[in-house]
């Protein structure tokens, strides 16, 4: 699987790098500042970018905005994007397009291995990975929503990691439940909702976000 | 001049009364009502003016000083009463120019009051000195007591001379049939705003403060804003060190701790090493965490990235309220500012979360000012405590001649607004506005300023106690050579004369008010 990187520090940027290589990850590109990543991401076509919000020149959102940028001229172009801070806004932005392959995460999750390949990977599969910080944050801002509400906690709980892009065997895992079971709560959740079930896990996902995002 | 809606009760269909209603509208009307009010003033003025002017004499010549400070006050009270008068009935704002009055004299700790190198038993010596070295020092004391001499004077001709004129003139014409004067009396009619304006214009030359005065206040607040912000800003840093020691710096100790014991284990016992690693991972992410709330809380970082309108926007977002936010911001104001609006603006949505459920942030430019409103659905009757967090707002905003209004009145909700002046650039480059006036106005504004006094003192002024005491002396004074008709209009017309070369001057001057960094 082919990957641009773009990290500004060096160290995590070869840390980055090892770390995908040890997972055989082709990492095609490595840079370090926003216009390179553009012209990285237009040239490469890479199957998922990994992508620091904030970068060289100005140090201010330069890889948002070359992300964005490449996902104008490549539709659907997965990007993960790494931050040391996440904000509702940028991952507004990021779905906007509605059409998935994008990820939001935290710089310290790369700490686990294991979970940050496995979002990678799902962000390459044209899935979803939500920061847990940027879904509390929704649901926080959703608290007073009337149908969110409503909900049992189990079924928060089911709907939060569903909003970070995880799959019905996935949340099962998470929460020692049968897949059947998450799928009773799934249906719950959209039923109260009102949203149209769906049994494609990816549009599920952005159906949720959709909904949480559109106040 | 302020357009003062009639009242309620006036509205009524009889003629008469329509009539008066729209008499009363009129400007010319109304100019010459205040102008009679204004000249019956007199009748407190002239009585209080005495006493205050025998007490002046009394505490300069008879060594009397202690009577120098409450004749000051006598005086200051009168054109108390003027500034007021202006303000409301002439829309002309005359601030207070006065120094800020100095502290009482404290006991000291051997129980004497201690003054200039002198003990004192009792607080009153003390206290009289430093109030009449308050007193002496301040320019506007003698400026006032200019006043106080020339007001009747000026006030006679430009108050009571239109009504007065209107008068003469229609009682000629209608005595001897000389219509000249009825056309004097519509000209006086016509006047009477001006003449109030002169007036008015006279007064904020006299009572208002000098640009010196304002340099002086503008210290004043400048020192006071200073000490806030260095108490504020060691505050900060003071609750940064507090944070980063409690927090982040013992984490990475326990990590670093952790570590070292798991380097230990690691031939022994790999599992044990591996689970202290896993923790140490656990640890370094909490003290990351913490030290992004740190950041967050010194200059969050969408602020740094994107600006103050999306700063704004994410907060909103973040926020459980119906959040809307407005913005024709197309420019970023400098960091600090942008960094002390949001923080308030973030104080001003966590207040309101408590109470309401909407909220609408309009961000807006207005002239060279930024302004922010912070409009909510609660239930109102908010209001700024001392030492409460609206007043930590405002001392916040003040380094950047920033202001916070609220206006929150009961049941229906709160409005505050913040507006920091100067935020915002301009293309073009600012007018220096305390330089002096060039060209033909700085002549004119010399000239005024120069020869004002010769028509209103010696020609106005001293002729008139001529007239009053039938002086036999004619000297220079032109009204006194007049043939018998003429000879207090002349007077009159010198007065007058001299008031609008002194408004004129003072027009001319550089005027410190309209600086808009300017208290």
């Amino acid at each position: 699987m082919r990957v641009v990187l773009a990290e500004d520090l060096h160290l995590l940027r070869e840390g980055l790098v090892h770390l995908l290589r040890a997972h055989q990850f082709d990492v095609v590109a490595a840079v370090e500042s926003g216009p390179e990543l553009l012209k990285a991401l237009i040239t490469h076509r890479p199957d998922v970018a990994i992508v620091d919000v904030r970068l060289p020149p100005t140090f201010t959102d330069e890889g948002l905005q070359a992300a964005l940028a490449a996902r104008k001229q490549v539709p659907g172009l997965p990007v993960l994007v790494l931050s040391q801070h996440v904000q509702q806004l940028y991952a507004r932005e990021l779905l906007a397009d509605g059409t998935g392959g994008i990820g939001y995460l935290l710089k310290d999750r790369v700490f686990n291995t294991d979970q940050f390949i496995d979002a990678v990977r799902r962000v390459a599969g044209g899935g979803t990975a939500m920061d847990p910080d940027v879904i509390a944050k929704l649901m926080v801002s959703n608290a007073r929503n009337e149908p969110i509400a409503r909900l049992t906690p189990r079924e928060r709980e089911v709907m939060e990691l569903m909003a970070e892009g995880r799959s019905n065997a996935a949340i099962g895992q998470r929460l020692f439940l049968s897949e059947s079971a998450v799928g009773k709560h799934t249906a719950s959740i959209f039923g109260k909702l009102a949203l149209a079930p769906s049994d494609d896990d990816n549009r599920r996902v952005l159906a949720v976000l959709a909904y949480l995002n559109g106040r | 001049m302020e357009e003062t809606p009639p009242p309620q009760g006036a509205f009524t269909h009889s003629p008469q009364a329509r009539v008066a209603v729209r008499l009363r509208r009129m400007k010319q009307v109304r100019s010459l009502g205040y102008g009679l009010a204004l000249f019956a003033l007199i009748l407190v003025q002239i009585p209080v003016a005495v006493v205050a002017i025998v007490g002046v004499l009394m505490s300069t010549v008879l060594g009397m000083v202690f009577l120098f400070e409450p004749s000051m006050r006598l005086i200051r009270f009168l054109a108390g009463i003027d500034r007021k008068l202006m303000h409301r009935w002439v829309g002309v704002e005359i601030p207070v120019p006065y120094r800020p009055r100095p502290p009482a004299p404290v006991r000291g700790r051997d129980g004497y009051f201690h003054h200039k190198g002198k003990r004192y038993r009792t607080a009153l010596s003390p206290k009289i000195d430093i109030m009449l070295v308050w007193a002496i020092s301040d320019p506007a004391t003698w400026r006032e007591l200019i006043w106080v001499i020339i007001d009747p004077w000026t006030r006679t001709v430009l108050a009571l001379g239109p009504s007065y004129v209107i008068g003469w003139g229609i009682w000629r014409t209608v005595t001897e049939g000389q219509y000249w004067g009825l056309a004097l009396a519509v000209a006086a009619f016509f006047a009477a705003p001006v003449a109030l304006k002169i007036y008015a214009l006279y007064a904020l030359g006299l009572l208002g403060p000098t640009a010196n005065a304002h340099l002086v206040g503008q210290v004043n607040r400048l020192n006071q804003v200073r000490a806030d912000q260095v108490d504020l800003q060691a505050a900060e840093l003071r609750r940064i060190e507090r944070d980063l020691h409690d927090g982040a710096q013992a984490r990475m100790v326990a990590v670093g701790m952790t570590i070292g014991a798991a380097e230990q284990l690691l031939d022994d016992d790999p599992a044990a090493a591996k689970a202290l690693l896993v923790k140490a991972r656990e640890s370094s992410a909490t003290a990351l965490h913490e030290l992004r709330q740190l950041v967050r809380g010194i200059h969050p970082p969408v602020l740094a990235e994107r600006g103050l309108a999306d700063a704004i926007r994410a907060l909103a977002l973040d926020s459980p309220l119906k959040v809307k936010v407005h913005t024709d911001l197309r420019e970023r104001p400098e960091s600090p500012v942008e960094s002390a609006v949001y923080f308030a603006v973030s104080e001003l949505l966590a207040n309101a979360s408590r109470y309401a459920s909407r909220v609408t942030i309009d961000l807006s430019r207005r002239g060279r000012a930024l302004r922010v409103t912070v409009t909510d659905d609660g239930p109102g009757g908010a209001k700024a405590v001392p030492g409460g967090g609206l007043a930590g707002l405002e001392r916040r905003l003040a380094a950047f001649d920033g202001v916070l209004a609220l206006s929150s009145p009961p049941g229906a909700g709160t409005t505050a607004t913040i507006e920091v002046l100067d935020a915002l650039g301009t293309a073009e480059e600012g007018v220096p506005v305390n330089a002096m006036p060039s060209g033909w106005r700085g002549v004119l504004y010399g000239a005024c300023w120069a020869l004002c006094w010769l028509p209103l003192i010696p020609q106005g002024l001293v002729a008139t106690f001529m007239l009053i005491f039938q002086s036999s002396e004619r000297s220079w004074f032109l009204a006194l050579y007049m043939p018998d008709p003429f000879k207090w209009p002349t007077v009159a017309f010198m007065i007058a004369l001299g008031a609008t070369m002194l408004a004129t001057g003072i027009r001319l001057a550089p005027a410190p008010g309209r600086n808009p960094g300017v208290c």
